[in-house]
């Protein structure tokens, strides 16, 4: 008897990168809004980021059912957190509450490719970069999913400073303003988008600083 | 209520056909210092009595924020309030992850009232010695219920429960006919007047009681001190009464014999069993 559903996998990659930069006070959270499955595109306009806490978002590429079902288990676990301590999460708890969530699945893992981007408790930018089973550093800058291995060089050549290559490890933020961070990531995903088919149509632009959270969108190619 | 061969487990039920386990659990709603609730069509109003012990303690919390659309007061056995509040959370947060929407208050309710009943027929467990003012919005407009530890609930245009809230309830039934129209503003003045009551000539201030709010557009928090004091400081500057001191003076009596609220709530007279509704 031959073997049946030989090829089927509970996984599907829908594709699509994120990006984060940390800065001295300010946070950079970006992805692209292309969401694919094989070599076709499901939609043009899909937000791959998600606001867990006043100072947290995190962006997620990958499986988009295993990161909308792991934005919900960190929404109600957050939740929990405010009612026993009666105040949000700071973004270094929620990146530790991340990092065990993910582990917690360690033999059926969540395919999602998180970058975790806020202001720490001091003000100053963090960004926290994962595997998919919960490993996790805070850096300066980072890049996930299908066009990080074409962004994450040219971060380096830019953001010498904050590059986790460098040591001694030296304090993980970017000395650029934020509106050049923003710039900075424009150039990334419009570079990005000319190699990778699966990032494009438009980049989410969270910005996170003292003053609030703002949103910026950039058209890309839809090629 | 008097101590009797029937009254030794919950699961015993005496010769006339009462609990009597549950009737003093109700009992330790009523020794609770007082928390009174009322609603208009769009907003619900929770208020409480804050005693300490001493002036070198905090106050008690009586009252909990459940869900951005939800909140409870609690008279009583606080520990036990403190434990069906987490559950509350926990069922609000489980049927927001699972439907995406918010706990129709009913339901919740419902679902505390049986938890409460599970314990009047377990020979190993206790009644919660609570009770319980469950404030909430949802699509069928603004809700208030009360749920005793008998594990019945019922549902209210205005309530108080805990000691010399008879005080309060008369101040609520004259007033209640018109919350229906009251604005925020004029809901929460009248929660005031009625915790005022319950203070029998003690002076309101905002140390001594705790406001929250939930409406239409207003998620469910507790009003800060220095916004309860001013609101305490605009009626009383203004002279304003609420009820007259006489029918202040009769009520001193307390609990015993008095009469009950509108809308079905629970008589409170020596012969009747409070359950018999």
């Amino acid at each position: 008897m031959p073997k049946e559903h030989a090829n089927w996998s509970p996984y599907d990659n829908n594709g699509g990168t994120c990006v984060a930069i940390a800065g001295a006070d300010y946070c950079v959270i970006a992805a692209d809004t292309r969401m694919s499955t094989g070599y076709s595109i499901l939609t043009r306009d899909y937000s791959k980021i998600c606001k867990l806490a006043d100072k947290s978002f995190m962006a997620s590429s990958g499986f988009q059912a295993d990161v909308k079902a792991l934005q919900k288990v960190l929404a109600s676990r957050h939740l929990i957190y405010q009612h026993q301590h009666n105040k949000q999460m700071s973004c270094p708890a929620m990146a530790q509450l991340l990092s065990n969530t993910l582990y917690y699945k360690r033999f059926f893992p969540y395919y999602a490719f998180n970058v975790l981007g806020g202001l720490d408790s001091e003000g100053k930018g963090c960004v926290f970069t994962y595997d998919a089973v919960g490993s996790y550093e805070r850096v300066g800058y980072s890049a996930q999913g299908s066009g990080a291995t074409l962004i994450t060089p040219f971060l380096d050549n830019q953001l010498k400073s904050p590059s986790p290559l460098l040591l001694p490890a030296k304090d993980a933020v970017t000395p650029l303003s934020e509106a050049e961070a923003i710039d900075l990531v424009k150039t990334c995903f419009s570079s990005a988008t000319e190699r990778d088919i699966y990032t494009g149509d438009s980049v989410e632009i969270v910005i996170l600083n003292a003053h609030g959270v703002r949103s910026e969108n950039e058209q890309l190619r839809k090629d | 209520m008097f101590r009797n061969q029937y009254d030794t487990d919950v699961t015993t039920w005496s010769p006339a056909g009462r609990l009597f386990q549950v009737e003093y659990a109700m009992e330790a709603v009523k020794q609770g210092s007082a928390a009174i609730g009322l609603r208009s069509k769009t907003h619900v109003v929770l208020a409480c009595v804050n005693k300490s012990n001493s002036e070198l303690s905090s106050h008690q919390r009586k009252i909990f924020k459940v869900d951005d659309h939800i909140g409870v007061a609690i008279a009583g056995l606080t520990a036990d309030g403190r434990v069906l509040s987490r559950y509350m959370r926990s069922e609000c947060i489980n049927y927001g992850y699972t439907y995406e929407s918010p706990l129709p208050v009913g339901r919740l309710v419902v679902q505390l009232a049986d938890k409460a009943q599970v314990c009047t027929q377990r020979s190993w467990k206790r009644p919660y010695g609570v009770g319980l003012l469950v404030a909430g919005l949802d699509e069928s407009g603004a809700h208030l219920y009360y749920n005793c530890p008998s594990g019945n609930y019922f549902e209210y245009q205005a309530f108080a429960i805990g000691s010399r809230s008879q005080a309060a309830k008369t101040y609520l039934e004259r007033k209640f006919e018109n919350f229906t129209g009251s604005s925020r503003d004029e809901l929460i003045k009248d929660a005031l007047f009625a915790i005022r009551e319950t203070l029998q000539g003690e002076k309101l201030t905002s140390t001594v009681c705790t406001v929250a709010v939930v409406g239409v557009g207003e998620a469910f928090n507790i009003l800060d001190q220095a916004t309860v004091q001013a609101l305490i400081n605009e009626f009383e500057i203004s002279g304003e009464e609420g009820p007259t001191n006489e029918s202040v003076a009769e009520e001193a009596g307390g609990e015993s014999g008095g009469a009950a609220t509108e809308e079905g709530g629970a008589a409170t007279e020596q012969e009747t069993a409070p359950m018999d509704i």
